[in-house]
């Protein structure tokens, strides 16, 4: 279960996003592709043990899921997961367009 | 806290980040990439489920290869260095990286482990991971390429259920080919199926540690493979 390793990467980046400045996290947005191999429910579950006595302490976690996207690298016709992942009329291998996103989006701090 | 209306609102400000969570580790992989070009190292990292044959196919490596001082391996286990142990018999130089609770390997973990083993001469490194079909695929270590190992009694649609491990695969090396005689409801055909439903680029190659069938393909794939990342390869 590599999703508590993700949420401490995920915590150290907030840090880091805060720095120096005086305010507190009020919303942490993050974006986990359907193909990126996190599962989300985890995710959560990790965040809310490991989020205690950080800077997320009091921070909601939202989680935009990426559908994963195959497609053609000549064409750009897309390629539905499950299917052979060869473009039928182009013979090019398929490839990831997105749903392979592990992203700090933003977060939204509290200000004085 | 709002302070010109009286209303209580918060002012909450939003920051703008779109940045990798995992940043640091592929920084650090980076870093270790990095050193493997210097060195004329080609890495590869070795992932499939437990039991799959990862560390046999690595002892067939050892036994096929004209000259096993060009081999080194780090081994992730959680809790033992047994693989690190038979590599070390088999004439590979190896460390292990034992990793507690952690299920997969990570950069960091690599880089350190490399400052204790010796490199010189090495032109291939093998990092066997943590066997486990899910979070290895997660971590970049600094590899050159991706090869996951499938034993013939896993089943064939285990590419179909874990996509993300084989759609990262450079090459799937199918393994325990002995045992497909006994294996009556299992064929190759329904394997490169499942195979081409995950991977862009379907590579496949079917491999017995034991009895050493096809080994000196791999050996050949590791040799193309590493020609075409480090250039002075070719005339070596």
């Amino acid at each position: 279960m590599h999703e508590y390793s993700i949420v401490q990467s995920l915590v150290d980046s907030v840090v880091a996003a805060v720095g120096t400045r005086d305010a507190v996290v009020h919303e942490v947005h993050v974006a986990i592709g359907d193909v990126a191999g996190v599962d989300c429910g985890l995710l959560t579950t990790a965040y809310e043990v490991f989020r205690a006595g950080t800077l997320c302490e009091n921070a909601a976690l939202t989680i935009e899921r990426i559908p994963a996207r195959w497609e053609c690298p000549r064409c750009h016709v897309p390629i539905a997961r499950g299917a052979f992942l060869r473009c039928a009329d182009c013979n090019e291998p398929a490839q990831l367009a997105g749903g392979d996103e592990i992203v700090l989006q933003r977060i939204e701090l509290e200000v004085a | 806290m709002c302070t010109d209306c009286g209303c209580g609102d918060v002012n909450l400000v939003p920051l703008e980040l779109q940045t990798r969570i995992l940043a640091r580790n592929d920084d650090t992989a980076s870093h270790n990439r990095a050193h493997f070009r210097e060195r004329g190292i080609f890495a590869v990292n070795l992932m499939g489920s437990p039991g799959s044959g990862k560390t046999a196919v690595l002892e067939a490596t050892a036994r096929a290869f004209h000259d096993g001082r060009k081999l080194a391996a780090l081994a992730g286990d959680l809790a033992t260095d047994n693989d690190a142990v038979r590599l070390q018999r088999a004439g590979i130089r190896s460390r292990s990286i034992t990793t507690g609770q952690a299920c997969h390997l990570d950069a960091e973990m690599v880089h350190h482990e490399l400052h204790h083993l010796d490199l010189t001469g090495v032109e291939y490194l093998f990092i066997e991971n943590v066997g486990n079909l899910v979070c290895p695929a997660v971590y970049d270590l600094g590899q050159n390429m991706n090869v996951v190992t499938l034993a013939v009694t896993e089943g064939e649609d285990k590419p179909l259920k874990y996509p993300t491990m084989f759609a990262k695969a450079d090459l799937v090396l199918l393994t325990k080919l002995d045992l497909l005689p006994y294996l009556q409801s299992t064929n190759l055909t329904a394997i490169r199926d499942s195979l081409a439903r995950v991977m862009p680029e379907p590579r496949m190659l079917c491999v017995s540690a034991q009895e050493g069938t096809s080994i000196d393909r791999w050996i050949e794939w590791l040799a193309s493979s590493r020609a075409a990342v480090v250039p002075e390869a070719v005339n070596a």
